[in-house]
């Protein structure tokens, strides 16, 4: 075991060495920003002509005659203040049941609805995901001062209140599709990398060398643990970036984003925990199969319908987004290769820790069922000596009788 | 993590024994019962022409590829990568990353081979420097010649003092000043106690360097032991040029010799070179020249492998 760790410590040095200070890294960091960046032109463009109407709005359960009251002292706002930056309200008519009504307001998406504004008339009252002393309620009270003409304006009572259950369920079954894309992405981005450094190894010719000085599953857990550690060091540059461009673009930042049912810190653990296991297993499948190949061509062969198989596999996973207990999810966290991704929706939807720690195990003890039979296969199939010509066709080139006849009266002495 | 490679006592055994070693890819045999004993401190030559199955003889003995039959003990070692660190190996296909500095592809082989990475390094520069290509210890794999490259993956091979040597097929590629300058390598390191096996498909190498040979043929050992035994399986050779074409001398050449270059080439007769002497005087010969040589490798590999063998082991060396 420690002549394995060591031979795979010294791989993976190499590795991680000649992948992190080569030029072409710098390329594989910025390989994200370029959909990002796309993404932020097209978004803008898409963002300003949606604006209007995708920007939340205070629903307002009032009378026609309250509410126009209302309209026409936010208009008088937006005189002094950029309108963009003013309050939307909405108006929708009183129903019997308030409570219930102001569930349902906050769980409205189109328009999307901050917070429900009644008894306008009377004691106003605020309910939403706003805070008291917040601008949303601040504008509320200038705009409710101004209808009020001359009286005195009552106070706004506030009441802070999170997502409601509908739309919690909701962003926590995004979160979980959001992680399982990126793992997903990532994985296939990263072991089509480690297959093609495979082969390049074995053009190199430095596997026979490596296969003489340490256990060859050395090699396959020093390579799967460099691009572990290069991508991890992506992984961080990435999410610092991501979370750059949130808070950037967001107020509150990563704190506005709908929370998992395991809580930002354990989610993005499990989530990184995830990334790992599922790069691993994908990684020494591929590598199992680079070691297989011997041209580029064949992996290229070989790896298109391992690639469809990932996606396959992706798609099964994705089964245990929004019903992480039925049995296809259950079966997609317990097959190896999905398990991973199945549980990332999990973690996003579920509270419980224990599944987690089970699959973890169960994902390990796969990884190094994997990298055993690829480890073999490989020092079956590969290490295989032999005339480098087959033997009919060198049986074929041997010349009878050519001997160059090689004398010599004094020859030198061994070691001399 | 890395433990600096200790030296270890020296086995007073063979460095390397075989026993028949088989080896089966699909079905062809490689390798076919194959026997023999290293002792250690020799320069040990195994002869046999491309696809005699001396590059996966050598793999079996180094653990790199498990035998089908057979078994192998290396410094002592039933399993022979538990003697990795003691091992130097420079395979037939000779590989280093091209965009790896010469030194630090030097210190790769020795980090493999268990030496800390900083140690490792210190020894690459002062190989390098030994070797004049200290101005090349900072340049990619890449932008080195062939001969250099070469060069450096033998440092590599050596640089963490091997106990024992295994180069399959050194010589290939190399031109003749850097062949000698390996055959002074190899001098060298047998003369620091090192245990040397090398294959080639070049007797003369073999002649040269070694003090034990095994000829491979077809999977098989055809010999195994020294080189001077393999030498005294033939008679030593005669070759006489006369004035005379012929007369009474005739009589004392044996039938089957043959002309080379207007000279009679013969084996010595059993009798000694006393009464073939006499008897060319007496009989009038007129001799000319006149020459007891003793065979070479190359004639007892003849011999021993066939000269089927050795006509593919001629051709291979032209190419």
């Amino acid at each position: 075991m420690t002549k394995l760790l060591r031979g795979a410590f010294v791989i993976g040095r190499r590795d991680f060495s000649a992948t992190v200070l080569s030029k072409t890294f710098l390329f594989f960091l910025l390989g994200p920003l370029f959909p990002l960046l796309f993404g932020a032109i097209f978004g803008g463009i898409g963002a300003s002509v949606a604006n209007s109407r995708e920007r939340p709005v205070v629903a307002v359960v009032a009378s026609p005659a309250d509410f126009a009251r209302l309209a026409a002292a936010r208009e008088r706002l937006t005189a002094a203040v950029d309108p963009d930056r003013v309050v939307r309200l909405a108006r929708f008519d009183a129903e019997p049941d308030l409570a219930a009504q102001q569930k349902r307001l906050l769980a409205t998406r189109d328009p999307p609805v901050q917070a429900v504004l009644s008894n306008v008339a009377g004691q106003p009252q605020l309910v939403g995901s706003v805070r008291p002393e917040g601008t949303t309620a601040g504008q509320l009270r200038l705009i409710l001062a101004d209808s009020a003409a001359g009286r005195e304006p009552l106070p706004l009572g506030v009441t802070r209140t999170q997502s409601s259950s509908g739309s919690l369920t909701r962003d926590r079954a995004a979160t979980g599709q959001i992680g399982q894309m990126i793992l997903f992405f990532l994985t296939l981005l990263l072991s089509t990398m480690l297959l093609s450094q495979m082969v390049e190894e074995k053009s190199n010719k430095i596997i026979e060398v490596v296969a003489a000085a340490v256990p060859i599953e050395s090699l396959f857990v020093g390579k799967l643990f460099a691009m572990a550690a290069a991508s991890l060091l992506g992984l961080i540059v990435w999410s610092a970036a991501g979370a750059g461009v949130i808070a950037s673009l967001k107020a509150g930042g990563l704190a506005t984003l709908p929370q998992p049912a395991t809580g930002w810190p354990t989610f993005l653990a499990l989530t990184a925990t995830y990334f790992a296991m599922n790069y691993l297993l994908f990684g020494a499948v591929f590598l199992t199969i680079g070691a297989q190949a011997s041209t580029v061509r064949e992996v290229q062969t070989l790896s298109m319908p391992v690639t469809f198989g990932q996606i396959l596999i992706f798609a099964f996973a994705a089964t245990a987004v929004g019903s992480p207990n039925s049995g296809t999810a259950l079966a997609a966290e317990a097959f190896p290769l999905s398990s991973p991704l199945a549980m990332v929706a999990r973690a996003a939807q579920q509270p419980e820790i224990l599944p987690h720690l089970a699959a973890i195990a169960w994902q390990i003890l796969w990884i190094a069922v994997i990298l055993r039979l690829g480890a073999a296969l490989f020092r079956k199939t590969v290490l295989k000596s032999g005339p480098r010509l087959k033997w009919w066709r060198r049986a074929a080139k041997v010349v009878p009788m050519r001997i160059e006849t090689r004398t010599t009266t004094e020859p030198l002495a061994p070691g001399s | 993590m890395l433990q600096q490679v200790q030296p270890k006592p020296v086995t007073t055994g063979p460095a390397v024994e075989a026993a028949k070693l088989v080896k089966d890819f699909g079905a062809t045999r490689a390798v076919d019962g194959v026997s023999l004993t290293v002792p250690t401190g020799t320069i040990y030559g195994v002869l046999g022409p491309n696809g005699a199955g001396k590059t996966t003889l050598l793999r079996m003995l180094l653990g790199i590829i498990e035998p089908s039959l057979g078994s192998r003990r290396v410094l002592g070692h039933e399993r022979p990568l538990d003697a990795a660190q003691e091992i130097g190996y420079l395979p037939e296909e000779r590989g280093l990353y091209p965009a790896m500095h010469a030194r630090e592809a030097i210190a790769f082989m020795g980090a493999l081979r268990g030496l800390p990475l900083r140690e490792a390094r210190r020894r690459a520069d002062a190989l390098l420097a030994d070797h004049g290509l200290a101005d090349w210890a900072k340049k990619p794999i890449r932008n080195l010649s062939k001969g250099m490259a070469q060069t450096v993956q033998l440092l590599g091979t050596i640089i963490h003092k091997p106990r024992l040597i295994v180069l399959d097929e050194p010589f290939s590629g190399l031109d003749a000043i850097n062949q000698a300058r390996l055959e002074e390598l190899i001098r060298g390191e047998a003369r620091n106690g090192a245990t040397i096996i090398f294959s080639t498909h070049v007797i003369a190498h073999a002649e040269r360097l070694c003090e034990r040979v095994a000829i491979i043929a077809k999977g098989k050992v055809a010999f195994d032991g020294r080189v001077d035994d393999a030498r005294a399986r033939l008679r030593p050779i005669v070759r006489l040029r006369t004035r005379e074409a012929d007369g009474p001398w005739r009589s004392v050449i044996p039938a089957d010799a043959r002309t080379e270059d207007d000279h009679l080439v013969f084996e010595l007769p059993t009798s000694g070179p006393e009464p073939l002497l006499k008897a060319l005087i007496d009989g009038g010969a007129g001799i000319e020249a006149l020459a007891i040589e003793r065979p070479g490798l190359h004639d007892a590999f003849v011999a021993i492998a066939g000269e089927a063998a050795a006509a593919a082991m001629a051709e291979e060396k032209l190419q």
